[in-house]
């Protein structure tokens, strides 16, 4: 498989992606189309852990911390605006300058990446007891409510642009959402080819070579930390219009280890993956949910350590694997490319 | 004055309950570099062993200090055996095989005990202080910290065992052609720090909520006081305990208890910034 006959399958795969979301409300009822809606919400959390995680070697423990500010930024701007448009444009700055705050604080002091996910768990649980404890009068922000415990209800849904009189429909709220996933996972890849994608990737294999070479590792670890940053705040905000609440559960632990498991179940250095795997496992829970013999966390903790144990690499790279394998059984002839370095290239 | 007296068993309680909490942590993280994020729910385990075994009649000393720690342990085991064999070495699968079986472990407490549970009444009763009330137990507390202290201590130090877990920690090859079986160490350090981590649920289960989740609230302060320690495990894992014992009590005396946690989150957030190196740089010396 040449460059050229990948990127001719990417474009495929995208092209029929777009026209799935564009064609999707029409196949579905509505309770169905708003569960893929929160799948493909939670997706675009899924793609923010997975770039940093899997393209920079960056594991945050905490990559609630920017989807609960997100949805935060958006609940309280939203509220005070009575206009969705700004709001969702703070959503994405004010986590993007959060993650650089402390992407800076982090990185520019050399913490190894152990304690980068000690870190970032406590700064999600920091945030989680102090949003927790802002029930009553006193903790406002403009006419918003913090609400405390209870959370922020009825939040404004998205509206048209500069319009707030005018409410998204379910069915554009759809659109949005799996339009921006597609968005987003566009950009990561024009991200990944450029310049300074290829230089994340290299300090991701080897830091210490990357900064012989003369590359700031430092400044590369902030730009692909925030960049993650400004896409989980997006995604926040994206669930907020889902579900037009937001509450300090947000920021919940669990969450956390469900992104991770979308990511561990999809494969970690993939796109693509995490997609999947937060599709598979949403799915999954939602399921789940619906009957009581087994519990979501006995399930959940059970897929995890086995796929830890059993298939580390993820079902998406290991199918391409052995795709690959089956094409040269097929063609019997010798191949200059690694089976491996060959899948990679294909996400 | 009486206050004083108060802020000062406060702080003690603090101390030793977290020194208690973090001992069985420190001894996994700092031999076996082995991060353990299923260590709330070995908390939890060491919990719902006491009340259970409280409620079945058994005298609630013994279920604290000897059931709890027993079954943990156990199970700590058990799980070295089926689980955490395979990740030595392998430091990132570790943390999210853990964090797998810390699911796995509520998954399974819950769907056996329901969300919630009878606690058992705190023993022993209080004692005045002027016009404040404080508990005997927060003394009992601190008695048994100091004697973990001293066993762990007493066994690292003095026995034989001791000499060969630090050796096989130090260099597992080099101990292994002397005729040690690193495997056999391993399992009895795991299912030790297990136990240990146990003990810790018994002791906390009068003064806790017991729920399948309890062990979330403990998971953090565990973690930032081992890596805050730093890699001797009894002196680090003291002074940190003692350090952010303070520190938490203090802030919620001063603000609310939930700011107390924050103002002690973030203080240990800006002292693995000032030592990040010292500390990682010991701890990790010779891994990726």
């Amino acid at each position: 498989m040449t460059d050229a006959r990948n990127a001719g399958l990417q474009s495929i795969l995208v092209l029929a992606a777009a026209t799935g979301v564009a064609l999707l409300p029409r196949h579905l009822d509505l309770f169905a189309l708003m569960q893929v809606t929160l799948f493909a919400a939670m997706s675009v959390l899924a793609l923010s852990l997975a770039f940093i995680w899997g393209f920079g070697g960056i594991l945050s423990f905490g990559q609630t911390a920017f989807f609960g500010l997100g949805g935060y930024v958006y609940a309280i701007a939203t509220i005070n605006f009575g206009d969705s448009t700004n709001a969702i444009l703070l959503a994405v700055v004010l986590p993007a300058l959060f993650a650089a705050a402390l992407g800076y604080f982090v990185f520019y002091g050399k913490v190894s990446d152990v304690y980068l996910g000690v870190i970032t768990l406590t700064v999600t649980l920091i945030l989680f007891n102090v949003v927790n404890s802002t029930a009553g009068e006193v903790y406002r922000i403009g006419i918003a409510r913090l609400g405390g415990f209870n959370g922020i209800p009825s939040v404004p849904i998205f509206n048209m642009p500069f319009h707030p009189e005018i409410p998204l429909s379910p069915e554009a709220s759809w659109w949005i959402t799996g339009g921006t996933l597609i968005a987003l996972y566009l950009l990561l890849r024009l991200i990944l080819v450029s310049r300074f994608g290829r230089i994340a990737v290299a300090v991701r294999e080897n830091e210490t070579r990357a900064a012989l070479l003369g590359y700031d590792t430092r400044l590369v670890k902030l730009g692909v930390f925030v960049i993650g940053g400004a896409i989980a705040g997006l995604g926040g905000a994206l669930y907020v219009n889902w579900g037009a609440f937001v509450g300090p559960t947000i920021f919940s632990l669990s969450l956390s280890a469900e992104i991770i498991i979308w990511i561990t179940v999809g494969g970690l250095g993939t796109l693509f993956g995490p997609i999947v795997g937060c599709f598979v496992i949403q799915f999954l829970v939602a399921s789940i949910g619906s009957q009581q013999t087994f519990n979501s966390n006995l399930v959940l903790g059970a897929i995890l350590v086995a796929f830890v144990l059993l298939l580390p690499k993820g079902v998406v790279p290991t199918f391409l694997l052995c795709l690959v394998q089956l094409r040269k059984d097929h063609r019997a002839r010798p191949n200059t490319t690694a089976p491996k370095e060959r899948a990679m290239q294909v996400n | 004055m009486d206050l004083a007296i108060i802020l000062a068993l406060d702080v003690l309680n603090g101390t030793a309950s977290l020194f208690l909490l973090c001992v069985g942590l420190a001894i996994i993280f700092g031999m076996m570099k082995i991060i353990n994020l299923a260590h709330g729910e070995f908390v939890m385990l060491g919990a719902y062993a006491t009340v259970i075994a409280t409620n079945a009649g058994v005298d609630i000393w013994v279920s604290m200090i000897i059931v709890a720690p027993l079954f943990v342990g156990l199970v700590g085991l058990l799980i070295e055996r089926c689980l955490i064999r395979f990740l030595y070495g392998r430091l990132v699968d570790s943390m999210l095989a853990t964090w797998g079986l810390s699911l796995l472990l509520i998954g399974l407490v819950t769907t056996i005990y329901g969300n919630t549970m009878n606690g058992v009444p705190t023993p022993l009763g209080g004692f005045q202080v002027g016009e404040y009330r404080s508990s005997w137990y927060t003394l009992f507390l601190a008695g048994m910290a100091v004697s973990v202290m001293a066993l762990v201590y007493a066994l690292l130090r003095l026995t034989r065992f001791g000499l060969i877990a630090r050796a096989v920690m130090h260099n597992p090859n080099m101990a292994a052609t002397l005729g040690v079986n690193p495997d056999r160490v391993y399992m009895i350090t795991f299912g030790i720090g297990a136990g240990l981590t146990g003990l810790a649920g018994g002791l906390l289960a009068p003064l806790s909520g017991i729920t399948p989740v309890m062990g979330a609230a403990f998971i953090a302060k565990c973690f930032i006081t081992v890596v805050g320690g730093g890699a001797t495990i009894i002196s680090g894992t003291l002074t940190a305990s003692g350090l952010f014992g303070l520190i938490n009590q203090l802030g919620a005396y001063l603000t609310t208890p939930v700011y107390g946690e924050v103002i002690l989150f973030l203080s240990a957030i800006f002292l693995i910034r000032i030592l990040p190196q010292g500390i990682s740089g010991r701890f990790f010396k010779g891994m990726s």
